[in-house]
């Protein structure tokens, strides 16, 4: 170069702190409050009694802290037709919510096994084309699905539920564990073949035992995903099993008269109560799960 | 274009609470091509990257050109670098890729067009100035990189292990490439690699490092004759330098003595004076010589393989005592497994070491 | 290697339920969703063909061109912001900034919430009585107004606030990923060419990211056509018709207005949308893997 000639001003040690680093940090503050927000204020909210909401401000902490609305959402909150708290809503969607994560996975995991090491013929087509599909609006499924459903006699049942959700994972859950069991040495599976396993034996003994961190990313992937469908479980769920986001919906957007805000409050968190504890238990694994679930295609 | 000397006191370099590299010192002259050679993780990198501006010292001082820049930007301390895995630019076409640099310090267009034309011209990159990297070889990528590098037109070129990703081939190609530059720039330059042939073939001076020290700072050529401890003595070399234990006899006249054989010294330069102590002495597979059986120095040896290398073929031999070691002999040896040799190791092609600190006698 | 008979009998056994579920569920219901949409049903199904005219009056619905409206502004402010601030916090995050961990954790928690919570929360802050408008008046601000969620003409930007926050996240997630992928060399051969780093992002590593870039484009994409649960719950459309969005004009036209050719030419229309966004981009995906 030719200014390198010129002797440097004295080269310092340089400062720890630049003022680029000062913007830096602002920036994260500031970006950081906005998400919190949310969650701050739910929580308070949750915790005033309504005279001190109707007075007081939104951001301040509560006076006189009481759980009172958190006990009413669970037991006594009305959901248009009974009032009877989100428990039973909490409830349904725990019974949803079990089978389902079980057979997706079940569902998933044997479908990516078979299409991932066996090579049968047009694997690639239907993969592709599961993935295809994977990206059309549920709007498009619904009506027929209903139909089919109550021409079968099931109608809108615990049941239908279950297996709707297994059908909705299809793709997400056959993508997740064929790309996983395409990852793993072909060697294994050749040796496995080799000592006359089957198919089922070698799923069960073999590829099962060993895809356990793909299991844990499919349990937080579907757990997530199922707990906070709204759309799904209002269609097929039936009056009886409506999940909880529904219920909470209902509490909170059909109350007649003066809204109770910290009883919603309180429901609302209580809805986003086990997501946010996988989500928070589970650490990187659900940053793994995004990523594997964003490789679509 | 000018040629800077490069010169480092007393660098200290620690991550945490790891010390990398401890009061190192290295003088390298203007227009010196020296190489940084070692095993991976022996600090060679680091200092490079040091003397680049990439990691912060903890101290000691860096001059380069005489300046003091121990705490300046990489972009002024007047050097250039070219990197193991390219770091080409991706999106960039080769030519933006070369001139990118030098636009965004302002240089004037003219100049820019001047500098890539002719580095390109160096490089035989003219006709590949449009190309996206992702559309080169990996040899033509690593002279984009390089050319990168002279369109700085820099007092110091840094080379960080440039040949360790490709195949063998082209890492001889550009090889030859490297040391013509060299000798047609006549820049400093200074190259880290842990490959030793790369070493011998392009350093005027080669400093090899182990443990965050250097071990030995030397002409290739005394590197490989006369190293001074035994790491450098193994780590310099392919097929590797032999080790046979035994001890220094002062007797009369002094001698090696290795199970029954006896080995004469005279002609070797001992750096002290010789006393009785246990010794390894080291000798290179090529400095073994046949010779008659009734020589009076030989060393009766029996084969155990022979491993024909094309050009030369490489004897495994065992000594009485077990003591295995190899020599080279031409292409069409007529040794085969279980024969006896009668071998010579002249005195002055050996290196005798220090059995318990490894130094040289 | 062979397989044997029976080993191909499991695997294409264990196949059977994908492709059932493929058949019939995506391609037959699929199908009889765009037939219906070429029917005149109302409360049930039939056959009696009309060609386009659902679509003709899909055109002329006031309801409909709202909806088609609102999504458009969300799709495009929704998308823009979410790619920008979640870029932003990736290269925030991926200054080596302190607790790391921690920071990450508070821009992605968002998006382990149900878009009724989102919703829900977010009517909450919005509220103007009582939410963020009370307190900026309470701060001394007197006249400060921020009372979107109840105006029309501003009830959709409302939405689009809480989906950013809720899908930011993610965003950052994927740019993250993106960004500590990219070689630490170039990094340092950015730096020995004395490019400043705002430079070395806008000139070499966006351009890198490319790929990164699409994903969550087309994430979010699709998020945006299937946008319901938050209408639901922060608007349920309103007020009056002014937060509606195809999704939500869909399922109200099935199960509320009975008029099932009418919503299912909308849900054909969505997929017509949804085709045109991610066709290209799975076509550029293939074309990529074939030259790998």
């Amino acid at each position: 170069m030719t200014a390198v000639a010129q002797p440097l001003p004295a080269a310092r040690r340089p400062k720890r702190m630049t003022p680029a680093r000062w913007g830096l940090y602002a920036f994260i503050f500031i970006t950081a409050l906005y998400f919190l927000l949310p969650l701050y204020v739910m929580v308070v909210t949750s915790l005033k009694p309504m005279a001190e909401i109707r007075q007081g401000n939104l951001l301040a902490l509560p006076i006189a802290p009481s759980i009172e609305a958190w006990v009413k959402a669970w037991t006594s909150a009305c959901t248009g037709l009974t009032c009877q708290g989100i428990k039973i809503g909490f409830l349904n969607s725990l019974r949803i919510l079990v089978p389902s994560v079980a057979i997706s996975i079940l569902v998933g995991s044997l479908t990516g096994y078979a299409l991932s090491l066996w090579r049968v013929r047009g694997a690639n087509i239907l993969f592709g084309a599961m993935m295809v599909v994977a990206f059309i609006p549920y709007q498009l499924f619904i009506y027929p699905l209903v139909r089919v459903f109550s021409f079968t006699g099931l109608g809108q049942s615990l049941l239908t539920i279950v297996m709707i959700h297994t059908i909705f994972g299809l793709p997400t859950m056959t993508l997740l564990f064929r790309n996983y069991f395409a990852s793993l040495p072909v060697e294994l599976f050749k040796a496995a073949r080799v000592d006359g396993a089957g198919f089922y034996q070698i799923y069960a003994r073999i590829m099962m035992p060993m895809a356990t961190p793909m299991i844990v990313v499919a349990v937080i992937l579907q757990t997530t995903g199922i707990w906070n469908d709204f759309i799904l479980g209002l269609v097929f769920a039936g009056r009886d099993n409506l999940p909880m986001t529904v219920q909470l919906n209902n509490i909170v957007n059909s109350t007649q008269g003066e809204r109770a805000y910290n009883v919603d409050m309180a429901a609302t968190l209580l809805t986003a109560l086990l997501p946010l504890a996988v989500y928070f238990g589970s650490g990187r694994w659900f940053v793994r799960g995004i990523a594997a679930g964003a490789v679509k295609g | 274009m000018q040629k800077s000397n490069v010169d480092i006191r007393s660098l200290q370099i620690g991550f945490g609470g790891l010390k990398v590299l401890e009061n190192l010192n290295l003088h390298v002259e203007a227009s010196e091509f020296l190489v940084l050679l070692g095993p991976s993780g022996c600090g060679k990198s680091t200092l490079l990257n040091a003397i680049a501006g990439l990691i912060d010292v903890k101290g000691g001082e860096i001059h380069i050109g005489g300046r003091d820049v121990t705490w300046a930007e990489p972009k002024d301390r007047g050097i250039a670098m070219v990197f193991q895995s390219y770091a080409l630019y991706p999106r960039m076409s080769v030519r933006r890729n070369m001139s990118f640099g030098l636009k965004v310090a302002g240089t004037p267009r003219e100049e820019i067009e001047r500098r890539v034309g002719e580095a390109a011209q160096m490089l035989r990159l003219t006709s590949l100035l449009d190309r996206r990297p992702s559309e080169l070889s990996g040899g033509q990528r690593q002279r984009v990189a390089i050319g990168r590098a002279l369109v700085r037109h820099a007092g110091v070129y840094l080379f960080d292990e440039p040949l360790s990703n490709l195949d063998a081939q082209l890492r001889a190609e550009l090889r030859v490439e490297i040391k013509r530059l060299h000798a047609r720039l006549s820049a400093t330059m200074i190259y880290v690699t842990h490959d030793q042939i790369e070493a011998l073939t392009l350093a005027d001076r080669i400093a090899v490092m182990q443990g965050g020290v250097i071990q030995q700072l030397d002409t290739p050529k005394k590197i490989y004759r006369e190293p001074v401890n035994r790491f450098v003595a193994s780590f310099v070399g392919s097929p590797a330098m032999n080790f046979i234990p035994g001890r220094i006899a002062c007797d009369g006249e002094t001698g090696f003595i290795a199970g029954a054989n006896r080995l004469g010294l005279n002609g070797y330069a001992f750096r002290g004076l010789p006393t009785d102590a246990r010794a390894v002495l080291g000798i290179r597979p090529e400095h073994i010589e046949l010779t008659a059986s009734d020589d009076p120095s030989a060393v009766s040896a029996r084969v155990e393989m022979v491993e024909p290398m094309g050009a030369d073929t490489l004897i495994w031999c065992r000594l009485a005592d077990g003591t295995t070691f190899s020599f080279r002999d031409d292409a069409d040896a007529k040794m085969r497994e279980g024969d006896t040799l009668a071998l010579r190791f002249p005195a002055q092609a050996l290196s005798l070491f220090d059995e318990t600190s490894g130094q040289r006698l | 290697m062979r397989l044997s008979l029976t080993s191909r009998f499991s695997a294409i056994s264990a196949l059977l339920p994908a492709l059932l579920v493929m058949l019939v569920v995506y391609i037959g219901a699929t199908s009889w969703t765009v037939w219906m949409s070429l029917t005149n049903s109302r409360m049930l199904p039939n056959n009696n063909f009309v060609g386009l005219r659902q679509y003709e009056t899909l055109l002329g619905n006031d309801r409909w061109i709202t909806s088609v409206h609102n999504i458009v502004i969300y799709g495009v402010l929704f998308v823009s912001f979410a790619l920008l601030i979640g870029f932003l916090l990736a290269v925030a995050i991926d200054q080596r900034v302190r607790a790391e961990d921690t920071i990450r954790s508070i821009f992605l928690y968002p998006y382990s919430m149900s878009f009724v919570v989102t919703g829900l929360v977010w009517q909450w802050l919005l509220n103007p009585t009582l939410g963020i408008q009370h307190v900026l008046r309470s701060w001394g601000f007197e006249n400060a107004t921020f009372d979107w969620i109840v105006r029309p003409e501003t009830a959709i930007y409302c939405l689009v606030i809480a989906g950013v926050w809720q899908a930011s996240g993610l965003v950052m997630a994927i740019m993250l990923a993106g960004l500590r992928g990219v070689d630490e060399e170039i990094w340092k051969a950015a730096r020995v060419d004395g490019l400043p780093k705002w430079r070395v992002y806008m000139s070499i590593i966006i351009p890198m990211m490319g790929a990164s870039f699409a994903t969550a484009a087309v994430l979010l994409s699709t998020g945006v056509v299937r946008l319901y649960d938050l209408s639901v719950s922060m608007t349920n459309g309103g007020p009056g018709i002014a937060s509606e969005v195809p999704a939500k004009f869909v399922m109200d036209h099935l199960f509320e207005r009975a008029n099932i050719g009418l919503a299912t030419a909308a849900a054909t229309t969505m997929l017509i949308t949804v085709i045109a966004v991610v066709a290209p981009y799975l076509y550029w995906r293939a074309r990529k893997g074939e030259m790998r």
